[in-house]
C-alpha cells in the first residue's frame, strides 16, 4: 500500500507537522463608529510539534482557542500569521490544488457527529466523496475501498446506502471516521470527537482510534477537555488557556508534576472524588471563569485569576519556557511555586 | 421520616407512528428523603430525562404515563389538577435543565427573571421580589450581584447562567429540585464550581434533589443514592458509595470501566490498554422485549439468563438492590 | 472490582455494532411519502392536474379559437356557447382554455425566472459572505425597495406588451424574497461541521455551493417557488387588468381587463375567467401547503 511508503520520513525528520507562531484574529467589530475595531484573540502565537505515529493532545476550556488552532492547521479557518509546516512544506501560503493535494494526507472528525454528516446524502457516498475529489482510484476501486473502511470501522457493508439518521451518534461517529480515513491521511484531527457521545460509546470510539493508529501509523491531533481521556489517549499534551500555550508535556510529566497553576486547577477538577480531590480543589481550583478573548490585557493571560499572581505576571507575557525533557511552561513564577503532592491521602471515614 | 418524594411503579409510554403504546420507563419506583440527592444515572435513551419531566408534568406530547404514583410531600401529583401542578412547579418543586442559554428568556434582565417567580408564587411586590432576586444572586456567588442583575442571559458566561437558573429553582425554597444534566454543557472547572454551589445550598435549604447525569464517577461526590437506569428499567440501585465501589450489575459495572478517570501522581503506562466498553447499544424504542434488556449486550449472560424474564430487583445488602439472575455469582 | 477483569470480560464477546440493518429511505423519497398523506396537499395536486390537463386537452373537446367571433357579444351561457359570450362575441369557454395555457405557463416561467435569480444572487451571497454579500445585498435591496407592479408596469411599457416581456417583468421584480430566503440558508449551513469536513475532503466552493449546500438548502426554497407560481398567477392578472396584458395573446387576466367595463351587463365574461384564477391560486397554495409539510421535518407528526 502506497501509504506506509508515504509514513517514512523522508529526509529523517520525526516530526509531521511543525506549527510555528500560530495566530488567529477574529474582528469583533468596534464600541463606536469611529473607534478602532476590537479583534477576538483566538490564537495568539502557538507553536508545537508533532511526532510521527504519536498522539498529541490540547486540552483547555472553551474559548481557550483549541478548536480553532486545529481548524487553522487544516485550513478551514483562515490563520492572521504563522507556519504550518506538515510533511516538509509549508502549507499555509497554499491555495488551490496544491491545497486540496495537502488535504489528502490531512483529516478532520469533528465533535457533533450529528451535524458532521449530510442529512441528504447517502453513508457511502459520503465516505467516496474525498475519493471521488481527490480522484483516488477507479470507480469500482473506490466502492471497494468503502466497504473496507465499513469494515474498519465496524459497520456491516449495508450501512453504505442508509442516510445519516439511520445511525446512532456513535455508529454517526464511525462513519465520520470512515470518511476521514478514506485518502488515506497522515495526521487525523480529531476535535472533541469523542464529548458528544455517551460513556460507553465513547470507549468503542476510543478503542477504535487507537486500533487504526496501530494498524496504519497515524499521527493524531487529539482535542478534548476531558483530563482523564487525554491522559490515556495521548503522548504529549499541551494545555491552552485563553489562545496560548500554558504548558506543554509529555502525558506522564504533566501528570505527575504539572508546573503551571492553570493546569493545576484543571487537575483538581478532575480528579476523582476522595480526600485527594477535596484538598486539591480548595488549594488550586480558581474561582470564575476565563475572561473574554477580546482585546486581552498584557501579561499573563492567565494573571487574572492566578492566585499566585504579582505585578510582573499582569505587565509582562511570560514565554513557553523549557523546564524539562521536552516540558515547556509559560509562567513567571514556575520556579518559586514548586508542584501540588499528589501522593495519596488516606480516607476518613466513608466515602459520599 | 416520610420521604419528600416518592415515586412508584412509574411507568410511562410514547405513542408511535402507528398508535401503539411503546413502553419508554417501566415500574421505576424511589424515595428521597429532604436534604439528600438521588442521581439517576444512564445512557441517553434510558429514560432518565422523561422521569424528571413525568415528575413535573410535562411530558412532551404523545408520552403518557401508564402507572404508578407520584407523591410529593404526601400530595399525589398524577391526581393534580393543571392549576395546582402550575402552583406547584417552580414552588414546591423546580428543575435546573442542561443548556442554561435556552432556558432562559432573553428578552429579560436575569433580576427581572428571578423577581417574577417570587412574584407570582410568593406574592411579593415587585420592589421587594427585585431585592430578594439580588440576594438570591448573592447567594449562588455571582460576583457584583446589584449590577449583575440588570444584565441579559446574553450579557453572562455559561457559568454565571447556570448560577442564575439555579438561583432562580431555589428562590422559593422548593422541596424538590430537579437536575437534568445540570453540568454537562459547562467546562470542568465551572462544573466544579456548580457541584460544590449546588451541596453547599443544599445543605442550607434542606432541598431534596434528584440529579439526573450520565457521568457514573462523578456523581459520587453529590449523591447520597444511585439508581442507574438501562432501557427505561432500573437496574441498580442503593447508597452511591457502595455502588461507586462495589457494583453487582454488568452494567454498571461496564459504565464504571469505560470511563478513562484521571489518574495523578503515577506515571502512565507506556501501551495503551484498551478501555473497557459495553458492545452494542441501548436497545431503541419498541425493541424491548419482557426479558432482561442488557441480556443482548452482557458479556456475563448465560442460558438462564435468556430463558428468564427480566428479573425483579433483589437486595444484595442493606439498600442495595440489583436487577440481574446472577448478581450473587458475579458478586464472587 | 477491578475494572481489568470486567474489561476482559467484555472484550470476549464482540457484538457488531449495527444488528439489524433498516432500509434505507431517501429524505426525497421520504418527502414525497408524507405529501402524499397531506390532505390539502394532494387536494391541491389533483385540482392543478385537473386544470392543466383542461388547457392541454381542451381543444380536442372545444375546437374553437379564442379570438373569434362566434356570435353576438354578451351572449349569455347557452348550448351554443357554454360559458356565453364576450365583449367581441367571443367563446369565453374558449377563452378559459386557451387563456388557461398562457397565464399558467406565465406562472411557472415566471416563478422558474424568479426562483433562478433569486436561489443564484443568494447563494453567492450566503456563501461568500464579505463584500460579496455587501454587494449583492445592496443590489437586492435597490430591487425592494421599488414598488413592484409599478416598476413591472414600466418593464412592460418599455418593452411592449409582449407575454414574453410580462414574464421577464414578473420574474424580474420578485426575486428578492427568493433571494434573502437562500441567503440566509446558506449561511445558516455555512458553518456546520459536514460542510468543513466536504472542504477537509477536497472540495471546490462550486462543489460545496451545488452538491452540499443546495440540497440542504431546497426544502424552504421549493415551499417558496411553488407560492411563487400562484404570485406570478395574480400579478399577470393584475398587469392585464391594468390593461398591460398581450392583447394578441389570451389569459385570464386579459379576459378580465377587457371585460370589467361590462361586468353588470355579461357578469360571465368576467366571473368564470376570475374563478379560474381563484382556483388556480387555491390549488398551487395547497400543493405549497403540502409540499411544506413534507419537506418541513420539524412540522412532522411523530
Amino acid at each position: 500500500m502506497m501509504i506506509h511508503e508515504d509514513l517514512r520520513p523522508a529526509d529523517g525528520d520525526p516530526y509531521l507537522l511543525d506549527v510555528n507562531d500560530l495566530v488567529v484574529h477574529f474582528r469583533a467589530g468596534r464600541k463606536r463608529l469611529w473607534d478602532k475595531p476590537s479583534f477576538v484573540h483566538a490564537v495568539d502565537g502557538v507553536s508545537f510539534r508533532v511526532k510521527r505515529g504519536t498522539t498529541f493532545g490540547i486540552v483547555g476550556e472553551s474559548g481557550s482557542g483549541k478548536s480553532t488552532t486545529a481548524q487553522a492547521i487544516m485550513r478551514l479557518v483562515q490563520a492572521t500569521s504563522g507556519q504550518v509546516v506538515f510533511r516538509g512544506e509549508d502549507i499555509m501560503p497554499l491555495t488551490g490544488e496544491p491545497l486540496r493535494k495537502a488535504r489528502k494526507h490531512l483529516q478532520i472528525v469533528f465533535q457533533d457527529p450529528f451535524s458532521a454528516l449530510d442529512p441528504r446524502r447517502r453513508a457511502g457516498d459520503q465516505i467516496r466523496e474525498p475519493l471521488d475529489l481527490l480522484e483516488i482510484g477507479n470507480r469500482s476501486e473506490r466502492d471497494a475501498r468503502v466497504r473496507k473502511l465499513l469494515a474498519e470501522v465496524g459497520l456491516p457493508p449495508e450501512a453504505a446506502d442508509l442516510f445519516p439518521h439511520q445511525f446512532s451518534g456513535g455508529q454517526r461517529q464511525r462513519l465520520c471516521i470512515a470518511r476521514a480515513l478514506a485518502p488515506e491521511p497522515e495526521l487525523i484531527v480529531c476535535d472533541e470527537a469523542v464529548s458528544a457521545l455517551d460513556v460507553a460509546i465513547q470507549a468503542q470510539i476510543l478503542n477504535l482510534l487507537k486500533k487504526l493508529q496501530r494498524e496504519r501509523g497515524l499521527t493524531y491531533i487529539f482535542i478534548s477537555h476531558d483530563l482523564g481521556v487525554i491522559q490515556q489517549f495521548c503522548d504529549e499534551i499541551a494545555v491552552m488557556y485563553l489562545g496560548k500555550i500554558a504548558e506543554q508535556a509529555p502525558a506522564s510529566a504533566l501528570f505527575t508534576a504539572p508546573r503551571h497553576p492553570y493546569t493545576w486547577s484543571l487537575v483538581s477538577a478532575a480528579v476523582p472524588p476522595g480526600p485527594l480531590r477535596d484538598e486539591l480543589k480548595a488549594k488550586y481550583l480558581v474561582k470564575g471563569e476565563p475572561p473574554s478573548p477580546v482585546d486581552p490585557p498584557p501579561g499573563c493571560r492567565f494573571a487574572q485569576r492566578c492566585p499566585f499572581a504579582e505585578a510582573r505576571c499582569r505587565e509582562e507575557l511570560p514565554f513557553l519556557d523549557a523546564t524539562g525533557h521536552e516540558h515547556y511552561v509559560a509562567c513567571h513564577r514556575k520556579d518559586e511555586i514548586g508542584v501540588p503532592d499528589f501522593t495519596p491521602r488516606p480516607v476518613s471515614g466513608p466515602i459520599g | 421520616m416520610t420521604p419528600v418524594l416518592s415515586v412508584e411503579n412509574l411507568s410511562v409510554s410514547m405513542t408511535n407512528r402507528d398508535g401503539d403504546l411503546v413502553p419508554v420507563l417501566e415500574n421505576l419506583s424511589f424515595n428521597i428523603d429532604k436534604g439528600r440527592t438521588i442521581a439517576l444515572v444512564g445512557e441517553s435513551g434510558c429514560g432518565k430525562s422523561m422521569t424528571a419531566l413525568a415528575i413535573m408534568r410535562l411530558l412532551p406530547e404523545g408520552f403518557v404515563i401508564t402507572g404508578g404514583r407520584i407523591v410529593l410531600d404526601g400530595e399525589d401529583l398524577l391526581a393534580a389538577r393543571p392549576k395546582r401542578m402550575r402552583a406547584l412547579r417552580g414552588d414546591a418543586m423546580s428543575m435546573v435543565f442542561q443548556e442554561p442559554m435556552t432556558a432562559l428568556n432573553p428578552l429579560y434582565t436575569v433580576g427581572d427573571q428571578i423577581a417574577e417567580v417570587l412574584y407570582y408564587h410568593r406574592r411579593l411586590s415587585r420592589k421587594d421580589a427585585a431585592e430578594q432576586a439580588v440576594q438570591f444572586l448573592k447567594a449562588v456567588q455571582i460576583p457584583a450581584a446589584e449590577q449583575r442583575a440588570k444584565a441579559y442571559p446574553h450579557q453572562m458566561s455559561g457559568g454565571m447562567r447556570q448560577r442564575v437558573m439555579i438561583a432562580m429553582a431555589l428562590a422559593c425554597r422548593p422541596k424538590l429540585l430537579i437536575a437534568d444534566e445540570p453540568t454537562t454543557a459547562l467546562d470542568v472547572t465551572v462544573q466544579a464550581q456548580i457541584f460544590d454551589l449546588l451541596a453547599q445550598l443544599q445543605d442550607e435549604t434542606e432541598t431534596a434533589i434528584v440529579l439526573i447525569t450520565h457521568d457514573l464517577g462523578a456523581v459520587a461526590e453529590l449523591a447520597d443514592e444511585i439508581a442507574v437506569l438501562y432501557a427505561g428499567r432500573c437496574i441498580e440501585t442503593g447508597p452511591a458509595h457502595e455502588i461507586a465501589a462495589r457494583p453487582r450489575h454488568p452494567y454498571t459495572r461496564g459504565l464504571l470501566g469505560c470511563v478513562p478517570h484521571l489518574a495523578v501522581g503515577v506515571a502512565k503506562p507506556e501501551v495503551w490498554t484498551d478501555l473497557g466498553e459495553i458492545p452494542g447499544m441501548v436497545p431503541g424504542l419498541g425493541n424491548r422485549g419482557p426479558d432482561c434488556a442488557f441480556l443482548a449486550r452482557c458479556a456475563n449472560a448465560s442460558e438462564l439468563c435468556r430463558s428468564k424474564p427480566q428479573p425483579p430487583l433483589g437486595h444484595v445488602e442493606a439498600g442495595h438492590a440489583v436487577s440481574c439472575w446472577r448478581a450473587e455469582e458475579i458478586a464472587a | 472490582m477491578s475494572t481489568m477483569e470486567s474489561r476482559l470480560a467484555m472484550a470476549q464477546k464482540p457484538v457488531p455494532a449495527v444488528t439489524k440493518v433498516p432500509k434505507a429511505v431517501s429524505p426525497a423519497r421520504a418527502a414525497l411519502r408524507q405529501f402524499m398523506k397531506s390532505p390539502s396537499g394532494v387536494a391541491g395536486a389533483v385540482l392543478l392536474l385537473v386544470l392543466i390537463a383542461g388547457t392541454i386537452f381542451g381543444p380536442w373537446l372545444h375546437p374553437v379559437d379564442p379570438l373569434d367571433i362566434v356570435g353576438m357579444p354578451f351572449a349569455p351561457p347557452d348550448a351554443d356557447a357554454l360559458f356565453g359570450t364576450d365583449y367581441l362575441g367571443r367563446d369565453v369557454l374558449a377563452g378559459l382554455i386557451y387563456g388557461g395555457r398562457a397565464t399558467l405557463t406565465v406562472g411557472a416561467v415566471a416563478a422558474l425566472i424568479t426562483i433562478v435569480i433569486g436561489v443564484t444572487v443568494g447563494a453567492l451571497a450566503g456563501f461568500f459572505g464579505g463584500w460579496v454579500d455587501a454587494l449583492l445585498v445592496k443590489i437586492s435591496e435597490f430591487f425592494q425597495v421599488l414598488p413592484p407592479l409599478l416598476f413591472a408596469m414600466v418593464l412592460v411599457t418599455l418593452f411592449g406588451p409582449k407575454l414574453s416581456t410580462i414574464t421577464v417583468a414578473i420574474g424580474a421584480v420578485s426575486w428578492t424574497s427568493a433571494a434573502r430566503l437562500t441567503r440566509a440558508e446558506f449561511m445558516r449551513l455555512r458553518d456546520l461541521d459536514f460542510i468543513k469536513a466536504s472542504r477537509a475532503a477536497g472540495a471546490g466552493n462550486l462543489h460545496l455551493i451545488l452538491r452540499v449546500v443546495l440540497p440542504n438548502a431546497l426544502p424552504p426554497i421549493i415551499v417558496s417557488a411553488t407560492l411563487a407560481i400562484g404570485t406570478a398567477i395574480l400579478f399577470e392578472g393584475g398587469l392585464s387588468f391594468l390593461g398591460l396584458g398581450d392583447p394578441n395573446t389570451m389569459s385570464w387576466g386579459l379576459m378580465i381587463g377587457q371585460n370589467r367595463n361590462y361586468v353588470l351587463d355579461a357578469w360571465w365574461a368576467v366571473t368564470f375567467p376570475g374563478a379560474a384564477i381563484f382556483l388556480a391560486v387555491l390549488a398551487v397554495s395547497l400543493v405549497g401547503d403540502g409540499v411544506n409539510d413534507a419537506v418541513n421535518p420539524r412540522l412532522r407528526r411523530r
